[in-house]
């Protein structure tokens, strides 16, 4: 078994399988840089993330798994778990040696390890596209904080740029510290200077409101009350899809929590 | 001014509530012009504490009304608090609630006040500032008034994503006990005008690229369950003719919630028959998306569907015949059939075993429910059985291995806390 040090990056783990096919290395063990430890006993190869490398073997992707099933490659990568990490290389590797269309083979267990943990991902966009809550700033800025359980905000970005295109807006991820910024053009990223550690409601007293925001969210937290069937109470269902990790970024939910 | 607009969404949303509609998919209206929202496959925001989604800012425009059908709470006989909106606040609310990404857009409906046309007239003003002065390209659901004029509606068609307007009572015999003003013929005539203007603007498409969208995201319509004394049978059977007639989307049943002491009804504190709305939309996905004929599931001999096992185990027991499935052999058709196996893991077992026969492993790792469905499957490695089981033994041994999230309480009722 080889052991490949690869830096955590995106192309960074595309240019490890690039490096394992020069080297014929089948067996390889893919671990990132800063949970490494030397092995005196094993074969090392440090990775050096090479973006020509990485590009070519994610156009290798394309030919020889299509693009959904890239798409699904990319998606499982942003779970950030060092464990997928391993059937991502696994997985390149399976597809690149058997015939095109095998990245549909279930029956493998990397290509069903990624395939579930890209749904897992994609789960996670999709809750971040309906949890997201905006607040409107005195200077008309819409921002919202988020602490998704996977890096997710370069899967929703198109989402907001296409249905928010006429409002400026912030979507900040505090687990991550780092956030994107639409300014009615493009789509940035930014990093912040007020202590991103702040919890949502310890920033709100340093950004000014807009006059009328205090009124839409008591409105939308009455409507939230008022909207509700209380002959068909069924907690366990309404936590099961509003788990209480997210409860403090959502204006509704956010009152319940200091109970 | 924050205080009476505060009270009115209260009153207005909660008369709204009953509409259980809260799709927001099926249209593809797209943000061409840089103005604010689009559809897609539909988003939840988020889910009230009865578990039910909150998608569009489900509201009535008032809850004044001409008639007095008794299941309704905004009928015209009961004492309760009576609002309106202005045309400018439900535009404004949806706005400021979409801005800050609280919903996918907006449920309107209505009480009818005066009469049903000068009802649409205020409705289709809302939807027609919304489109034209606001750029709002984001959901809309609207409710058909009945008795509502064709031009009225059909130009309502222009702006909305979705219309509805409801059955209520699954007979027509049904729905003239509680509600004798109204009739399925109107519905039937509304939902008409609708899927006629349809068809002809998809004609016209063909010829010529710019005709307007449609209701794109099509029609539905809701049945009132347990109000009054109809079968399953019955029920479905409705349903169906109505999916078939009219082309619909959906339609949604809902349990009834006793709201009156009219006689003729269950009375208030009566529990809403969750378990059997739940094997009615079992039953209306199995029409839908599994190809089973309604007569299939519901006939004569069985006009009430089973409330300890879902439809499709009920059918496959009922039908020992068609089993077991071989997996690795067997068409599409047939393995969608098998209880425990649904439409994303049929489809999986389809794609993996081109690449060489499925054992069992494989197949509890595709995200079957192998529990229930190694009754009815033959994979690669299945064990060898002498003889089949008798399909009464099997219902026992299935409800004994799986915890069914009704199965704590005996009757048809949920535990409030």
């Amino acid at each position: 078994m080889v052991i490949y040090v690869f830096d955590g990056t995106f192309s960074g783990l595309l240019t490890a399988v690039f490096e394992s096919f020069g080297r014929k290395h089948r067996q390889v063990k893919l671990v990132c840089g800063e949970h490494f430890e030397q092995d005196m006993f094993s074969e090392t190869v440090r990775v050096t993330a090479d973006k020509a490398k990485a590009e070519r073997v994610w156009e290798g992707l394309k030919t020889k798994g299509g693009k959904d099933a890239r798409k699904q490659f990319y998606s499982a990568f942003l779970s950030e778990s060092a464990e997928i990490f391993q059937h991502l290389f696994d997985y390149a590797l399976y597809v690149f040696n058997q015939p095109a269309g095998y990245a549909n083979n279930f029956g493998n267990s990397h290509v069903l390890a990624v395939s579930q943990m890209a749904q897992k991902v994609h789960r996670e966009k999709h809750r971040m596209e309906a949890f997201i809550r905006f607040q409107k700033s005195g200077n008309g800025l819409f921002f919202a904080v988020v602490s998704p359980d996977y890096n997710v905000l370069p899967l929703i970005l198109k989402h907001f740029k296409d249905r928010y295109a006429d409002q400026v807006w912030v979507i900040y991820d505090e687990r991550r510290k780092y956030g994107i910024h639409y300014d009615l053009h493009h789509v940035h990223e930014v990093t912040f200077d007020f202590k991103p550690e702040a919890s949502p409601e310890q920033s709100q007293v340093t950004i000014a409101m807009d006059e009328k925001e205090e009124l839409y969210t008591t409105l939308w937290k009455e409507y939230f009350k008022s909207t509700n069937i209380k002959e068909r109470k069924n907690m366990k269902l309404h936590i099961q899809h509003v788990p209480k990790r997210y409860w403090r970024y959502l204006v509704e939910k956010e009152d319940d929590l200091r109970v | 001014m924050s205080e009476r607009i505060r009270e009115k969404l209260q009153i207005l949303a909660d008369a709204a509530k009953y509409d259980v509609s809260c799709s927001s998919s099926g249209s593809d209206r797209k943000n061409t012009s840089k103005g604010i929202g689009d559809t897609g496959s539909g988003i939840c925001h988020s889910y009230t504490e009865d578990g039910r989604c909150v998608s569009l800012l489900k509201i009535l425009l008032t809850n004044h009304c001409i008639y007095d059908c008794a299941f309704c709470v905004s009928r015209s006989s009961n004492d309760i608090k009576r609002a309106a909106f202005t045309v400018e606040e439900v535009v404004e609310l949806t706005m400021n609630f979409y801005r800050r990404n609280y919903i996918e857009g907006l449920f309107l409906s209505s009480g009818i006040f005066k009469n049903a046309d000068f009802t649409m007239e205020r409705m289709l003003k809302i939807v027609k500032k919304l489109r034209l002065e606001e750029n709002f390209n984001g959901y809309i659901h609207l409710k058909t008034i009945p008795g509502a004029s064709e031009e009225m509606v059909t130009e309502a068609g222009l702006y909305a994503d979705r219309m509805s307007i409801n059955l209520e009572m699954p007979t027509e015999l049904g729905l003239k006990m509680l509600a004798p003003e109204k009739s399925h013929e109107e519905v039937k005539k509304e939902l008409g005008v609708i899927r006629n203007k349809f068809i002809q603007y998809a004609d016209e498409k063909k010829i010529i690229k710019s005709v307007p969208k449609f209701v794109p995201a099509g029609q539905s319509t809701q049945m009132v369950v347990g109000a009054t004394p109809e079968s399953d049978k019955d029920i479905m059977g409705t349903a169906d003719a109505y999916y078939k007639a009219f082309s619909l989307k959906r339609v949604y049943y809902s349990a009834y919630i006793p709201i009156s002491h009219d006689s003729r009804m269950p009375v208030i504190g009566t529990q809403p028959s969750l378990i059997r709305e739940n094997r009615l939309y079992q039953t209306d996905w199995l029409m839908r998306f599994y190809k089973f004929d309604v007569k299939e599931i519901l006939n004569d001999q069985h006009p009430h569907l089973d409330m300890e096992i879902d439809p499709k185990l009920s059918w496959a027991l009922r039908n020992p015949q068609a089993f077991p499935v071989d997996i690795n052999t067997a068409d599409y058709a047939m393995i969608l059939r098998v209880p425990g196996i649904g439409l994303r893991s049929a489809q999986k077992v389809i794609a993996a075993r081109q690449y060489g026969k499925l054992h069992i492993y494989q197949l509890k790792n595709l995200g079957i429910s192998y529990n229930k469905a190694q009754y009815f499957i033959r994979c690669a490695d299945s064990p060898f059985q002498l003889n089949e089981k008798e399909p009464h033994v099997l219902r026992r041994m299935i409800l004994q291995n799986s915890k069914s999230k009704y199965a704590r309480q005996p009757t048809n009722q949920l535990s409030l806390f």
